[in-house]
Order: structure tokens, then C-alpha cells, then sequence
């Protein structure tokens, strides 16, 4: 007897949402398939990879990276640069002087570097906000005003402002939502059935179903990502469909076998490799649980990530 | 086929004798059916019915030992394909080939070896390929005065009787059966006592000689799934496991072991990322070209992560953990065991560069909020810590943070702990680097 295969072809599949516009747009989902199982059938969308660069500037600590933005020196060039990176399809821009606990940088400020991006990149655009509630609401609302129809993604609405934000930046102004829920399939559920009962269309808005660097409560992503698309796919439960984009960087370059000086520990040998291999292994985890785009920031986790993805297409 | 319950019952004496552990046949029926028992564990059963019910009843994946002593290993017996569903039991095992240089390459690893939450984290595993048979014995040799598992990557026979000879009492895992050879391979396995790697160029071939070695009656076994690309190995990979977890497809039911040195070539950050897809999809040894602590952090703190009982928190030991050089003079700080909780908030902590004594007491594994309604968090859990680990003997500060979800703590705190400031820390550890640099 030989072996005889059992592709899981599913009749629900993962909705399409694209970002950008004309030829450089970037559409991610699609997928009928338990994640990375080309094997099953092809993919009709490869998993996306966004560069993410700050409103406060490159870590030019980091020589890899200060080597990759070596006289990119506003923030127009650092994304133009940004957006030629072998491997990237669209570019991040983290507002993180927005934060109100940190330099606090005016709506205004905010919405004029946003606009600088925008125009230095031929890619499309996401841009993260502040990560405080109240002032995100504010920020996201102008930022879709002044980039209205540019179908830019903004990184996240959450449970206490999806109303405004669904309102203002999708409904009024036609740019992309992403919707951020704490690592529950539960939670995740809610907010897109209280978006898509505003009467926005599931191809308006991505999932971010929260994330973690490993072995910092992975454990509890790992089994989001396998719970919400299992429900997807074999249950056929559309208000899961939505595609789902992970936030990587912020969270690998944070924990401490990212941030620890060489100095403080010998041992553990230079930051720049322990913080790439922290994006890396976190990137490829949430790519085989399901995400379809990741945020990364460095050009070799960038490089890597996008071997892999072509390696297993 | 999977039996019912009922079935089962038919075979059993029916006399209730309680033998097995079980009230009744039936109940111990029932949980054969669900995999929760071995038949065997009934003796009065007839050796018909019990060689009938093992073979239906056999769990769908092979638990495969290898190794001894201190580097003995479980493989396989996963009964799930995804972790949410029940926890998976075995945790990929991480080797490094040290064909080349094996000498530096064992320095090198043996660096790493470290505790994260109670588990011992270095390389298990130590890989050789036979390139050169002289060459192949003495790198061989040298691997068996380790403490570690062996896998012999040989596909000459005469080379890895040589090797077997050397080091048959480790256990090692002999890595050599290919549709070509599988007879010759078997023999040896069987004369050695250990287990034996299957490869093959194709998923159908890998079938059809892992069937044809089950036939001469060897069941010690694990899969190379390696194959030519990483799409193959990872197709290898999931179709193994899926075609025994799902279809119950036994002939497919073994643990496996890929080899990403091959498939990456010298690409350290490529070797992550592949070791990271096998961790979470499937891959019982992961070999690599190398480990370094860069790598090693990440992959084993997935790992973790993976193979942890989804059910049952981690949690981190309690005790007094000096952070940023504290002495006895920093102030202390303390919040639950819940190791996510630790490790969010002590990272917060270490990016004050504030020094403090960060005090864990047993709050059951459990957040703050849980703990604190489950009474496992209270004043007078954190005041009996308090006495019981000698704090006041040991650091003389009299100041204590406690996390901004348990402020109600405070008033009862100060009764209890005469003498003590306490300080209420903000709701969100993200605050912790402000607070601490601000108010402390």
C-alpha cells in the first residue's frame, strides 16, 4: 500500500485586504490553506513583510543597522531607504514621539512627518500610533483625513475606539484599519463583529490578534494563531477571516536578550545577532501560525524572512 | 481502526474485578477506547483478544527512547496536532553536526547550558555525518566520551557497525536506512539495540521503505524528513505527522528528525528561522550547523513556550532575585509567579537600571488580578513570604513596590509589615521605567 496524501483544502478561506494603491499595492490573505501548506494548494497571496522605521529615528547603535541607513538622514530618506530593502513590500512607520510618555509630539507634528513618509516611498504604508488609546484615537482620525483614499494601514483600532477610528479612518476617509485584540480568539471575534456591524466590509480591516517575543508567553500567541485559524478555515466562521498581521519587531527588540549590553553579559555575544535572532525566530513562529504579514525592522531579519517565505511558496 | 468503547467491553472477563484500577470492565473499556490505558493492563484478558485490541488501540505515534543516562530522550507520542487541543508531550530535541571541526564546534556548545523556569537548557544532541570512515570513528570516539545523545548520519554499513562498536552503549541514534540498504540496516540495528533512522528522496519512498522495515519487524524507528528544500522538509514534516495524528496512518506514527544545517547552508539567522518552523510544526531532532547563545535564547525560549502544558501555568521559583546590582540597601519590589508576569515585569525593571530586590512568593502561578481574587496574592501572603525567606535579615531596605492592581493591599501591608513603606506601583509594567527612575 502506498502512501496516500490528505490535503486540508478548505472551502472558507482568508479574506483579501490590500494596502496601497496602483502597481505597488500589496494585497495579503487569500489563503484556503492551513498556514505554509503550499502543498496543499498554492497560496494565492505570500506572506507580506513590513519595515518598520520610527518618527524618533534608526537605532544607530545597532552597526548593521546604521550600516543599511548610513546617509539616510531625515526621516523622507530613511524611509525611502526603508522601502528599497531587498525583501520588503510595504513600509511601517511607528509614530513612537507621539507617545504622551514620551516626547508627546503634537496630532499635527505627527500628521506632518506621516505625510513626508508617504511621499518620499513608492510602497505602500502602515503607520503605528502612540499605543495610548486616547491619543491614537486623535492621531488616527487626522492621519486618515490627511492621507484620505491613500489606503494607508492603521496599526491598531482597539475594543475602547474602534467606533471613531472605524468611522473616521475607513468610512469616511477609505484608508485600512487593523484591529487589535489581547491574544483571546474571543476578544479577536468581538471587535471584528463590532466593526463589520458598522457596516465595514471585512475587506476593509486586518486582524491583530496580539504578540509576543519567544518564550515570552508565546505559548498563549502560539495557540491564538492555531485556534483563530483553525475557526477560519474548518469552521467556515467568517468574522474570523479577516487576515491577521503581527507587529514583530516591537516586541523582539524589547525583551532583554535584545536590549542587555554586550558589556553586562560577555557570553551572550553581540546585541545586533541575539536581537536579529529574537526577530527572526518570532517571525517565523507567527508566519506558521498564521499571520499573513509581519512588521520587522532589521535588513537581515528582513533578508532571512523573505528566504523563507520564497523557500516554502 | 479506532474502537469503541462497547467493543472493547466485549472482550474483557465482564466480572468487574477491579484488577486494573477501574470500578468496572466497562469504565476500564471506556478508557482504552480513549487511549488513556493500556489493554494490557487487564490480566485476565486472553492473548488473542489482547494482541487484537493492542494493535487498535496502539497509540497513533511511537514513543521512541533513546540516548541513556543523563542524555535519554523521549521522541514522539504526540496524540495532537496543535497544542491547544492537549499538550504536546515531547519537546524537539536541538543537536548540532560537528563533522567539521568537532572540537571547536563542542567548546562552542557547551557554553550554552543554562536554567529558564525549572528546565535545563543546552544541546542535546551531537550529529556526525560519515564523510571518511577513518575520519568518521575518530570524531565518533570522541563524541562518546560526551554526555550527550549521538546521531550517526552513515549510510555504509561496514562504517556504521565501526562506529556502533564504539558507542552501541549510548544509545545513539543510527541515522542510515535508505531504500538501498534498509535490510542490511536493520540487521544492525537490531544486533546494536538502537534506533534507526529511515531517509528517503520522496515522501512515497520514505512510505514504502519505513512499511517494508515494520515487515522485517523492527519498529525502532525515526523519519528523516529532511528531504532536498525546505519546502520538501517541511511538506515531509506535516504529512508525517498529520498522515499518523489524523489519519491514523501508522506506518507514518514515528518521531522525526530534519536536518536545517542542511537545508540553510552556513546561513546562521536561516537556521533559526528554519529551527523555529520545526519546533512549531513537527520536528522531533532539529539539527543545526551550530548554536550560539544568540540563537540559543530565542529558539529554546519557544520551545518552551510550545511544549508547555497549556492548562497548567509556568511559573517561576520564589525568591529574592537582585536586579541592576541591587545590594542591601535597594528597595524591594514584588508582584506574582506567573512566569509571563516575571519576565514582562523584570525586564521593565532592568530597563529602569534602578536596583531592587525583586521578591516572587508562591501566588500559584497565577496573574496578579487571579491571584489576588483567588486569595493566592494577599498581605498576608506577601508578609509571610516577607519572614520566611529572612528578607528583613537579609536587606535592609524598608520599602516595597507592589504592583498597581493589588493597591488594596496597602493598608493591610503596613499593618502587617511594621515599619515598611509600601508603594504602589502604576496598573501597566510599561509604566515601571518612569516610575521606577521618577519615584523611587
Amino acid at each position: 500500500m502506498s502512501f496516500k496524501r490528505n490535503p486540508q483544502v478548505f472551502s472558507g478561506s482568508i479574506k483579501e485586504v490590500t494596502i496601497g494603491n496602483g502597481a505597488n499595492a500589496v494585497t495579503i490573505g487569500g489563503i484556503k490553506t492551513m498556514p505554509l501548506y503550499s502543498f496543499d494548494a498554492p497560496a494565492k497571496h505570500k506572506v507580506a513583510i513590513g519595515v518598520e522605521i520610527s518618527d524618533l529615528g534608526v537605532d544607530r547603535s545597532l552597526p548593521g543597522l546604521a550600516a543599511y541607513y548610513e546617509g539616510a538622514e531625515t526621516l523622507a530618506q530613511i524611509a525611502e531607504r526603508a522601502s528599497k530593502m531587498p525583501g520588503a513590500d510595504f513600509v511601517v512607520l511607528a509614530l513612537e514621539g507621539a507617545d504622551p510618555n514620551g516626547e508627546n509630539r503634537s496630532v499635527e507634528d505627527c500628521v506632518a512627518e506621516a505625510k513626508e513618509v508617504f511621499e518620499a516611498i513608492d510602497r505602500p504604508l502602515a503607520i503605528i500610533g502612540s499605543k495610548n488609546v486616547e491619543k491614537d484615537t486623535k492621531l488616527f482620525s487626522a492621519l486618515a483625513e490627511a492621507l484620505q483614499g491613500k489606503n494607508v494601514l492603521l496599526v491598531s483600532a482597539r475594543e475602547e475606539n474602534y467606533k471613531t477610528l472605524g468611522a473616521s479612518v475607513v468610512m469616511a476617509y477609505g484608508n485600512k484599519l487593523s484591529a487589535e485584540s489581547a491574544v483571546d480568539i474571543n476578544l479577536a471575534k468581538q471587535l471584528n463583529v463590532l466593526l463589520t456591524q458598522m457596516g465595514i466590509q471585512p475587506e476593509a480591516f486586518v486582524m491583530n490578534v496580539g504578540s509576543a517575543a519567544a518564550g515570552y508567553g508565546y505559548d498563549y500567541v502560539a495557540s491564538t494563531l492555531d485556534r483563530v485559524r483553525s475557526a477560519a478555515l474548518s469552521q467556515n466562521d467568517v468574522m474570523l477571516q479577516m487576515p491577521i498581521i503581527t507587529p514583530v519587531a516591537s516586541e523582539a527588540w524589547a525583551v532583554k536578550e535584545a536590549v542587555v549590553s554586550e558589556e553586562d553579559i560577555p557570553e551572550w555575544g553581540s546585541r545586533e545577532s541575539r536581537g536579529i535572532n529574537m526577530e527572526v525566530c518570532t517571525a517565523a513562529a507567527v508566519i506558521a501560525g498564521g499571520s499573513d504579514a509581519v512588521l520587522l525592522m532589521h535588513p537581515q531579519s528582513v533578508a532571512t524572512i523573505s528566504g523563507m517565505i520564497a523557500g516554502l511558496k | 481502526m479506532a474502537l469503541k468503547g462497547l467493543d472493547i467491553f466485549k472482550l474483557t472477563p465482564k466480572t468487574n474485578c477491579k484488577e486494573c484500577g477501574n470500578p468496572t470492565c466497562m469504565a476500564f473499556a471506556m478508557k482504552v477506547a480513549q487511549g488513556a490505558i493500556a489493554v494490557e493492563k487487564c490480566p485476565h484478558m486472553s492473548a488473542d483478544a489482547i494482541a487484537q485490541l493492542s494493535e487498535a488501540t496502539a497509540p497513533p505515534m511511537k514513543t521512541i527512547k533513546v540516548g541513556t543516562g543523563a542524555s535519554e530522550h523521549t521522541l514522539g507520542g504526540e496524540t495532537v496536532l496543535y497544542r491547544h487541543e492537549k499538550t504536546f508531550v515531547s519537546r524537539s530535541l536541538f543537536a548540532v553536526d560537528v563533522t567539521e571541526n568537532a572540537d571547536e564546534k563542542i567548546a562552542e556548545l557547551e557554553k550554552i547550558d543554562y536554567d529558564r523556569i525549572g528546565e535545563r537548557m543546552y544541546v542535546e544532541a551531537l550529529n556526525v555525518e560519515c564523510k571518511d570512515a577513518a575520519a568518521f570513528a575518530d570524531t565518533v570516539k570522541k563524541l562518546s566520551e560526551k554526555d550527550r545523545l549521538l546521531i550517526l548520519d552513515v549510510k555504509d554499513a561496514a562504517a556504521a557497525e565501526a562506529a556502533l562498536e564504539i558507542c552501541a552503549a549510548k544509545k545513539p541514534v543510527l541515522n542510515g536506512a535508505t531504500p538501498e540498504n534498509y535490510a542490511q540496516f536493520v540487521e544492525i540495528a537490531k544486533k546494536y539495540g538502537v534506533v534507526l533512522g529511515v531517509s528517503a528522496p520522496d515522501l512515497d519512498t520514505l512510505y514504502d521503505t519505513t512499511a517494508a522495515i515494520e515487515k522485517l519487524g523492527y519498529k525502532d524507528l525515526v523519519l528523516d524528513v529532511t528531504g532536498a528544500s525546505m519546502k520538501d522538509a517541511f511538506t515531509n514534516a506535516v504529512e508525517v505527522r498529520r498522515a499518523a495524528l489524523k489519519a491514523n496512518d501508522r506506518t507514518f506514527g514515528y518521531p522525526s528528525i530534519v536536518n536545517v544545517a542542511k537545508l540553510a547552508g552556513g546561513d546562521q539567522y536561516m537556521q533559526t528561522a528554519l529551527a523555529t518552523l520545526f519546533v512549531v510544526k513537527y520536528g522531533s531532532i532539529i539539527i543545526m550547523d551550530g548554536m550560539t547563545y544568540g540563537q540559543a535564547l530565542p529558539l529554546y525560549g519557544l520551545r518552551q513556550n510550545i511544549f508547555t502544558d497549556p492548562q497548567k501555568p509556568m511559573k517561576v521559583e520564589p525568591g529574592i532575585y537582585p536586579l541592576n546590582g541591587a545590594d542591601e540597601n535597594s528597595v524591594c519590589v514584588t508582584t506574582v509567579d506567573f512566569a509571563l508576569t516575571y519576565f514582562v515585569v523584570s525586564g521593565e525593571l532592568e530597563r529602569s537600571g534602578v536596583p531592587c530586590n525583586f521578591l516572587i512568593s508562591d501566588a500559584g502561578g497565577y496573574s496578579v488580578l487571579t491571584a489576588w481574587a483567588a486569595g493566592k496574592f494577599s498581605a498576608g501572603s506577601i508578609a509571610k513570604f516577607i519572614k520566611e525567606h529572612g528578607v528583613e535579615d537579609k536587606i535592609k531596605s524598608r520599602k516595597l513596590v507592589i504592583p498597581g492592581k493589588a493597591a488594596v493591599l496597602k493598608g493591610e501591608l503596613e499593618e502587617r509589615l511594621p515599619g515598611w513603606t509600601i508603594v504602589v506601583a502604576p496598573n501597566e509594567a510599561t509604566g515601571l521605567v518612569k516610575f521606577m527612575k521618577e519615584s523611587i
